[in-house]
């Protein structure tokens, strides 16, 4: 995998026609919301640009990124990813195992230092020295400190490679962590969701060919384009949310009428991604679309946030036995002092001294 | 970050908040039940509960003609009240956070009707403020609780109407900002005027029943 031919070569060794490859410019210019001329400009710098060397790390993961991506009908413009990198290292999808597969990714860390492109999918357990998740004998601490350290920059695949995901969620036993939390001087692109839209990281990847440089971010560090947006400002569903008609049930008649899906649990309000725009499985359709709320899976901490089926006003905590509690120690507390005012007010009583005809005369 | 600071409120901060209010309303007006009253000597003209309950329920029609407030202060506290009542107990999404904590529902009002009742609220509060700030008489009487029970009060209607409406900022700062402000506002209510969520009924009851006993019927 070591042919470093520009990308219209090898499309056209592929027999992918120049109108197809125009089309996916233009098809990334508008996701990434540039405008309509930089699809030319696309095409013109991603025909001639090098294939750059990408490493992907897999660690605390469930391979589910991996299968986001490959899953997909062919062609479409998921696969093409495959034409426009040279992927040197892929646990999954590499032919080599063993020392082979190993001397692979040395191999392209030493050739390319500095220039390739690190994809981590997956957290990075830390607790214990990182013992809970090995590849080759190595922990993933080390591996990734070791890859970081010569990567252009680094891609966090994925919601636990960007935030931690599934393995991070309380009592996180292995003490996983993100990308981000280990390393701070390499740029980090952060293409949450579990698993992440595939054209989101298509998209990322044609940018950085493109203008040499990633995309601008949010605060998360995910690129704008994609995550600008709530699902909830670009759901279908979003007039019955503003009408306060909701589904009960999913069996409702509210359900079968499409109504919004907030009372069943939706996360779309606190969820930025581009499901209700690009959607899934060839732009066929998205969970909301299926009768399902949002699970909020591209949001930090999403497993710790309360159950899927509990709606966002609901409290993630027992509040009702907290609140209990709080009434028996308030009743007990206003009891005693209760008491002790009224034990004081009978010794007052008490131990009050009659005035007398002759105290006054005395004044 | 917005998320884990809408976690912990939704979470902690709502166990929190939750807690301090149980606990000092419970505590507050307990002790107030138990300073009890000097028990009287003279005989009775009437019933104590009767006047005690007809006083609870006539005082909630406050007549202008009779009030020493004025139109203005008992027309906008009604709406106020009216308004904050409606929002707070039939906006569909505040039923599902009764659902959750007290496992009791009961049918949403239109959101049409709750866009109103909130704007009615909001509208009137501040009408409130600016003639506690121009009235002379309100504004001398005015300290610093008066201040803070107001901002606490209509902080929470203001958040939620813009979070209704999205307006501002983004739903989850707005939602964050909505159920913080309602937190602050139960941690301090038991222990500043806002109290008279729950006393206003045992002191109507008490000027009542004491009116009841010596045969005063208004």
């Amino acid at each position: 995998m070591k042919e470093h031919e520009t990308l219209e070569q090898r499309l056209q060794e592929q027999g992918i026609s120049r109108r197809s490859f125009l089309k996916f410019c233009a098809a990334m210019a508008t996701m990434m919301a540039l405008p309509p001329s930089s699809a030319s400009a696309i095409a013109a710098t991603l025909a001639k640009v090098k294939r750059p060397s990408v490493i992907w790390l897999s660690f605390q993961e469930c391979t589910g990124c991996t299968e986001s991506l490959t899953r997909s009908h062919s062609p479409t413009l998921e696969s093409m990813i495959f034409d426009m990198v040279s992927l040197d290292y892929h646990h999954t999808l590499q032919a080599a195992s063993g020392f082979a597969a190993e001397q692979a990714r040395e191999d392209a860390m030493k050739e390319f230092h500095g220039q390739y492109l690190l994809l981590v999918d997956g957290s990075i357990p830390i607790k214990d020295g990182g013992v809970y998740s090995t590849i080759a004998g190595r922990t993933n601490l080390d591996m990734l400190l070791e890859a970081a350290q010569g990567a252009a920059a680094i891609v966090a695949v994925g919601s636990c490679a960007a935030f931690g995901g599934l393995p991070n969620a309380q009592p996180n036993p292995t003490g996983a962590v993100a990308v981000s939390d280990l390393i701070k001087n390499k740029p980090i692109i952060n293409i949450s969701g579990c698993p992440p839209i595939p054209a989101v990281i298509t998209g990322v990847l044609a940018h950085y060919l493109t203008f040499g440089a990633l995309p601008a971010l949010d605060d998360q560090g995910r690129p704008k384009a994609f995550y600008g947006e709530t699902i909830h400002d670009r759901c279908y569903r979003r007039p019955f949310y503003d009408q306060g008609k909701f589904a009960k049930t999913f069996d409702d008649e509210g359900a079968r009428n499409g109504w919004c899906l907030y009372e069943l649990g939706c996360k779309g309000p606190t969820t930025h991604n581009a499901c209700a725009t690009t959607k899934w499985n060839g732009g066929t359709s998205f969970p909301i679309e299926s009768g399902h709320g949002c699970i909020g899976c591209s949001e930090p901490k999403f497993w710790d946030a309360g159950s899927f089926y509990a709606p966002l006003p609901a409290p993630t905590a027992d509040v009702s036995s907290a609140a209990k509690a709080a009434a028996v120690i308030g009743a007990v507390a206003a009891v005693a002092v209760g008491a002790i005012d009224r034990g004081k007010k009978t010794q007052a009583q008490q131990s009050r001294e009659k005035l007398t005809v002759d105290d006054l005369k005395g004044e | 970050m917005e998320q884990e600071l809408l976690l912990w409120v939704r979470g902690t901060g709502l166990q929190i908040a939750a807690a301090v209010f149980v606990f000092g309303m419970v505590y507050r007006m307990l002790h107030l039940l138990m300073l009890g009253r000097k028990m009287s000597l003279a005989a009775p003209r009437g019933s104590e509960w009767s006047g005690g309950l007809r006083t609870m329920w006539k005082r909630s029609f406050v007549s202008t003609k009779l009030s020493a407030r004025g139109n203005f202060t008992v027309i906008a506290g009604f709406i106020f009240h009216i308004g904050f009542f409606i929002t707070l107990f039939f906006l569909s999404q505040h039923i599902e956070l009764f659902r959750a904590v007290l496992s009791l529902h009961w049918p949403a009002m239109p959101r049409g009707v709750i866009d109103i009742s909130a704007v009615l609220a909001i509208g009137a509060m501040v009408a409130l403020l600016v003639h506690r700030f121009v009235d002379p008489v309100k504004r001398l009487l005015s300290d610093y609780q008066d201040y803070l029970t107001w901002a606490l009060s209509f902080l929470p209607l203001l958040t939620g109407f813009m979070l209704l409406r999205e307006i501002g900022f983004e739903y989850i700062t707005l939602l964050t900002l909505h159920i913080a402000s309602v937190e602050l506002l139960l941690v301090v209510a038991p222990f500043t005027k806002l109290a008279h969520m729950f006393s206003t009924f045992i002191s109507r009851w008490y000027n009542g029943a004491v009116n009841g006993f010596k045969g005063i019927n208004i």
